[in-house]
């Protein structure tokens, strides 16, 4: 019943839409908290009389055909658990229920669309569920209106339709040439024909892919999108959307149509640590809190695909639960600039400081996300970056591995100066009334800063679960 | 295909270039708007050549024909900017893109020297045997719902961002 997660967010936005009144506006945001939480739960229990079984009857209606792995759980569970972040971020910072509502449905929407590409077999479906994903992303950034919100929303939208350009072309080749758009039938096309127009269709569908992912050299749009939009926004856009839409659909491409050939793993492993490298470097001089994180992203993504570069399973395996951690604790920083942005209006960082003592929750719980994102043991961050560090060595990288940990401390370096210059010293002026982030926010932050740490401690048992097994499904 | 038949599509590619840069660099909407609709004409009669007819009616009655008549009637509610702005915008315009018909052209030309080696045939299964209308509507019902969601995100998007609100406090 895989479809249910579809069908259901959007009947319900549907129904929530019939002109009933306000009751329908309140419900909505009890409505997507049930549905964020169902597929939480639906993701880390695997319930096989939920993904086992099909609703016949719709299913074949609309020719479904999806399939669920141990990857698409991973990124099932990151959806379900930044769009809860984002439902409770929206709940302390937007206060019109007519707003509340349009924003509600455009997060299912979005969320609905993330759950689409993660669990289709078909490289046209992948793209129409791409394509709601980013309309939806779009019109969230745009959300408050003002110049900068537009800017970012239009920087996305153009480099986002450039993507989709590459992404639809690639597809009409590939389609050409396999006779169907599923992902075995392209898979067995390639590998059955020498043909160089279906290698260029792949090179242009990677290079959309990367655009979405936000990967350098494809990386201009993302600090301003990230920058610009509203908070609840950013957690989104930086928790899952790039992820979903640019990573998750590079890998599985490579996984189910090219396979991990020595030309592609030596790409991936460039692209990679030049991403490491880049997006470290310009978030040193940052002044903007979430501008920084948004360049800590692109940093923080150059090790998932430099994990996937070295395509070993235990680099796999590292380099899905550095997405799975990345999801986790870039929403915990972004959910805390959430709390400073409401409390000072602003992000910029010259202006605060010493806010940890008038925000305890938030001061303590960034400290924890700082020190996952730098690597710091026990925190969930730093096993997966130690994985992804070993494989290389263990593979020959050893190159790319020293660049993986001096990076690591690059990390290390702004996350602190952030934390020193927000949170930490005296109390800067003005700032003596300010009071605690709101109860949605704090919920948040705490929800979010337990994750890393009980993924860390309980790193074992985590990793022989839910991560060991998507290494070994990964080399055929 | 014959050579004239290429050179005839390559003309009106061209062409179609043309148009779609005259509608980036212009210096007004409407004729932008314009620009935009002569661009998607082009695509149609192309269309029409690659034997599908009714992707071309669909191009030429919603994206040459409605959407032209949206943008029209949208840019007669704003504000023209004053002459003086107007030349300074496209000034400023020409200065950051003026090298994208320059580049355009070297890719092509370079394009042209590059051996792609195609023996692709088109399968059965994507030939002109089956109805289009068969293939939306029975083979990928899923692909087009999902265009339907877009089309609703994209209702939803115009409710959001032309809609007046106050700013909230927080």
């Amino acid at each position: 019943m895989p479809s249910l997660l579809i069908f259901i967010p959007l009947f319900g936005i549907v129904i929530l839409n019939l002109p009933f009144g306000k009751a329908m506006r309140n419900a909505a945001f009890w409505f997507a908290l049930a549905v964020f939480i169902v597929q939480i739960v639906l993701a880390i229990t695997h319930q096989p009389i939920f993904w086992g079984n099909e609703i016949e009857q719709m299913d074949a209606f609309f020719r479904v055909n999806f399939s669920v792995d141990q990857l698409s759980f991973v990124m099932l569970l990151c959806i379900g658990l930044v769009s809860l972040t984002s439902l409770l971020v929206m709940r302390d910072t937007i206060f019109d229920i007519n707003e509340r509502f349009k924003f509600i449905n455009l997060l299912m929407l979005a969320s609905m669309g993330m759950s689409g590409i993660v669990m289709v077999t078909d490289i046209f479906t992948m793209y129409i569920f791409l394509e709601i994903t980013a309309i939806a992303s779009f019109i969230l950034i745009a959300f408050e209106k003002d110049v900068y919100a537009l800017e970012g929303a239009f920087k996305y939208m153009v480099l986002s339709a450039l993507a989709s350009v590459l992404i639809l072309a690639a597809t009409a080749i590939l389609l050409l040439g396999a006779g169907s758009a599923s992902f075995t039938a392209i898979a067995d096309a390639i590998h059955r024909t020498d043909n160089n127009l279906i290698a260029v269709a792949m090179g242009l569908f990677v290079c959309g892919l990367l655009i979405k992912g936000g990967m350098v050299p494809f990386h201009g749009w993302l600090p301003d999108a990230y920058g610009a939009a509203s908070p609840a926004v950013s957690v989104l856009l930086a928790g899952i959307v790039t992820k979903a839409a640019g990573i998750y659909t590079l890998i599985r491409a490579l996984n189910s149509i090219l396979g991990f050939d020595a030309n592609i793993k030596a790409l991936l492993l460039a692209l990679g640590t030049i991403s490491i490298l880049v997006g470290a470097f310009a978030a040193i001089g940052q002044k903007d809190f979430k501008r920084m994180l948004a360049y800590s992203s692109i940093s923080q993504t150059g090790y998932i695909v430099l994990g996937f570069g070295c395509a070993t399973p235990l680099a796999i395996a590292g380099a899905v639960f550095h997405l799975f951690n990345h999801s986790i604790f870039k929403s915990l920083l972004f959910v805390n600039s959430a709390a400073v942005e409401t409390r000072l209006g602003s992000t910029d960082m010259d202006r605060a400081g010493g806010l940890a003592q008038k925000m305890p929750i938030t001061g303590f719980t960034s400290v924890i996300g700082a020190l996952s994102a730098a690597g710091i043991p026990p925190l969930s961050g730093f096993w997966s970056k130690i994985i992804i560090v070993v494989a290389l060595w263990q593979a020959g990288h050893t190159w790319y591995a020293a660049t993986a940990i001096m990076a690591s401390i690059i990390t290390l370096a702004y996350l602190l100066a952030m934390q020193r210059k927000v949170f930490f010293g005296k109390l800067a002026l003005g700032l003596e009334d300010i009071e605690e982030a709101r109860l949605g926010i704090r919920a948040a932050s705490v929800m979010l800063a337990a994750i890393i740490i009980g993924f860390g401690v309980l790193f074992p048992s985590a990793y022989a679960i839910f991560i060991a097994p998507i290494g070994e499904m990964f080399i055929k | 295909m014959t050579i004239n038949h290429i050179s005839i599509d390559t003309a009106l590619l061209v062409v179609m270039m043309i148009a779609a840069l005259w509608t980036v660099m212009g210096r007004s909407l409407l004729k932008a708007a314009i620009g935009l609709a002569v661009t998607s004409a082009i695509i149609t009669i192309l269309m029409f050549r690659l034997d599908s007819p009714l992707a071309a009616v669909f191009e030429l009655s919603v994206c040459a024909g409605l959407m032209t008549v949206v943008f029209v009637s949208t840019i007669s509610l704003t504000r023209p900017l004053a002459h003086k702005e107007i030349v300074e915008l496209s000034r400023e315009r020409h200065k950051r893109f003026g090298y994208l018909p320059l580049l355009l052209i070297l890719v092509a030309v370079v394009l042209t020297f590059v051996k792609i080696r195609n023996n692709i045939a088109a399968p059965p299964a994507v030939g002109a045997s089956i109805d289009v209308r068969q293939v939306m509507w029975n083979m990928r019902p899923l692909d087009m719902f999902g265009q339907i969601i877009i089309i609703i995100i994209g209702a939803l998007g115009v409710v959001v961002l032309f809609e007046e609100r106050k700013k909230d406090e927080w």
